[in-house]
């Protein structure tokens, strides 16, 4: 693989990657409402947005919703990585290695149609949760999150110096003083990218959330998917940008700051 | 230690009090979280699939009922199952599922490939920046990917005008609402996932094999061939099963970019709950789609278990 070839695919492969991307931006800003005919530069599209009550209200959802699932998952996330990588020997270990594995796989529609069954019949028996709406949400949110934050936590703590901990023992601090004050402050950084991650797939989720909200609870998503069913919009355009801008000026920094810690050396 | 920071003691004193074990607590509280909210959800959605629809609140038979004689019957059947089976609609969305996933997962591995290997190849403060470069789209949201292509490939869209401007077609192609366009999407949206484990692959690949090969008169091409490829199958495979896995259940792909005769399981599931209302058939249908899903990772497993035996 030497020569033309291999640069060639890879600069196509990038084009490939980021031309949509590009083309969506440059065409938020495009004064026709024909999305992909140039008609002049402008940032109408954006003030439409602004004053867009639906999506104003569906981003305000969504952001709640995000926030609490990504915090509950990142405590559940760790909990259970700590579970699994500091306690050798207890029952149903197994399973819960499984369960807390698998969400990583399950196809959105399973996880949506089987939890949204079992809000039903939960309700029906026991009387909570009373109808569906954020709470439904942010639970099954937690629930494929947590997933994607015990991979992170499981991989820091065992990467981590076990003698760290090992010496606060010896010197007398119990389990509870042991977690809160050498193990936490050393797998935070990984916690801070699970949060974060967790954040986003929360953010993104369109499928799950469709099957268990309810009235009045409708998420980003959910609008966005129910106005380009109907074709191309261009203050999707706009909203497109706004995200792709924040995303991409956040990973940047991260980026940026990560490799700031590595070279003071931690 | 008697000088401990007050909010940690005061918890630890908290639970010793309840007669809990503080490990039995930290344990409890992630297992029976997913207990109730991930195992439990399969078993109702089991149960579920073994009843009837009706018009009635909930929509299913119920599972147990008094009969004529007092008794306490139990109504399921498999007949979802049986009419899953046999009906033609349901074989060819699983059967075309398996089939967009594949040729997708074969388009990505042919794209990520070169990428992976030529970002692990690179030198270090540009390897940094390409693997950003990959990953960087993933952060973006996923219905807002899908939809730019929208825009690319509509009928007057910027493939389009731009291969009219050029003067390369005088009509425009039809690609959107095709399976061609589910492809892409799913090439598109699960790229990253084919180049990481590739990448994490290849870093590893031990440059004195290559220079052996290359010693002993082999080709770069041939080298490629006998060394690189059969080295990096691991990731191939970890690669394709990132790809396969989540493409086989995919909704909003082709709910967005295919035509209405692009079957996909996943979207005949949503039509049958949000559509036809009918919950007794599409938990058969998503039992049924969880058995294909989890069918390639256990191969998977035993592959992987069977290559750490040797």
């Amino acid at each position: 693989m030497r020569g033309w070839f291999l640069p060639v695919a890879v600069l196509l492969g990038f084009i490939f990657l980021y031309a949509p991307i590009i083309s969506l931006v440059v065409f938020s800003f495009n004064d026709s409402r024909l999305v992909t005919v140039w008609g002049g530069f402008s940032t109408r599209w954006y003030g439409e947005l602004l004053n867009d009550r639906q999506i104003m209200g569906a981003a305000w959802v969504s952001l709640k919703v995000a926030f609490f699932s990504a915090t509950l998952a990142t405590v559940i996330g760790t909990l259970g990585a700590f579970v699994l990588t500091r306690f050798s020997r207890f029952t149903g270990r197994l399973l819960l290695t499984g369960m807390i594995t698998a969400p990583l796989v399950m196809p959105e529609v399973i996880t949506g149609l089987s939890l949204l069954l079992l809000f039903i019949s939960m309700e029906l028996t026991l009387g909570w949760p009373a109808g569906r709406g954020m709470v439904t949400v942010i639970i099954a949110h937690t629930t494929f999150c947590a997933a994607f934050v015990a991979v992170i936590a499981q991989s820091r703590l065992r990467s981590m110096d076990e003698s760290l901990e090992e010496a606060a023992r010896d010197l007398g601090a119990g389990p509870v003083r042991v977690f809160f004050d050498v193990t936490l402050p050393v797998i935070a950084p990984a916690l801070v990218s699970g949060w974060l991650l967790a954040f986003t797939l929360s953010l993104d989720d369109l499928v799950i959330a469709s099957f268990v909200t309810g009235p009045g609870a409708s998420t980003l998503p959910m609008v966005i998917f129910s106005k380009v069913r109907l074709g191309v919009s261009p203050d999707v355009n706009a909203l497109a940008t706004i995200i792709i801008g924040f995303v991409f000026v956040a990973v940047l920094a991260a980026g940026w700051l990560m490799r700031k810690q590595m070279s003071k050396g931690l | 230690m008697i000088t401990g920071s007050a909010p940690w003691r005061g918890t630890a004193w908290a639970v010793g009090k309840l007669g809990l074990s503080g490990r039995t607590l930290v344990i409890a509280i992630p297992m029976l979280w997913l207990l109730v909210f991930f195992l439990a959800p399969f078993f109702v959605l089991g149960r579920i699939s073994l009843a009837e629809a009706i018009i009635a609140r909930p929509p299913y038979t119920p599972m147990f009922e008094r009969g004529p004689d007092g008794s306490l019957e139990i109504i399921a059947s498999l007949e979802n199952y049986r009419f899953l089976l046999t009906d033609a609609l349901y074989r060819n969305a699983y059967l075309s599922s398996i089939r967009i996933a594949a040729v997708s997962t074969i388009f990505a591995l042919l794209i990520g490939y070169p990428m992976a290997y030529f970002i692990a190849r690179a030198p270090e403060p540009r390897r940094s920046l390409l693997l950003l470069l990959v990953i960087l789209p993933f952060w973006t949201s996923f219905l807002l990917r899908v939809y730019a292509w929208m825009g690319f490939l509509r009928t007057n869209g910027v493939i389009n005008n731009m291969l009219m401007g050029m003067g390369v077609i005088d009509q425009p192609l039809v690609m959107m609402q095709t399976d061609f366009a589910v492809y892409i999407g799913i090439v598109y949206t699960y790229l990253p996932f084919m180049i990481l484990p590739l990448y994490a692959n290849l870093t590893k690949l031990d440059g004195a094999l290559l220079e052996a090969a290359s010693d002993l008169g082999a080709s770069p091409v041939v080298t490629f061939f006998t060394v690189t490829l059969p080295l990096s199958l691991p990731g191939i495979v970890a690669g394709s099963m990132l790809v396969f896995i989540p493409a086989i259940g995919e909704y909003v792909i082709p709910a967005l970019l295919g035509g209405p005769d692009t079957l996909m399981i996943g979207r005949v599931l949503w039509d049958e709950f949000f559509g036809s209302r009918d919950w007794p058939v599409a938990s058969a249908v998503a039992i049924v789609m969880l058995v294909l899903v989890v069918a390639p990772i256990m191969w998977l497993q035993s592959v992987q278990n069977r290559r750490g035996a040797d």
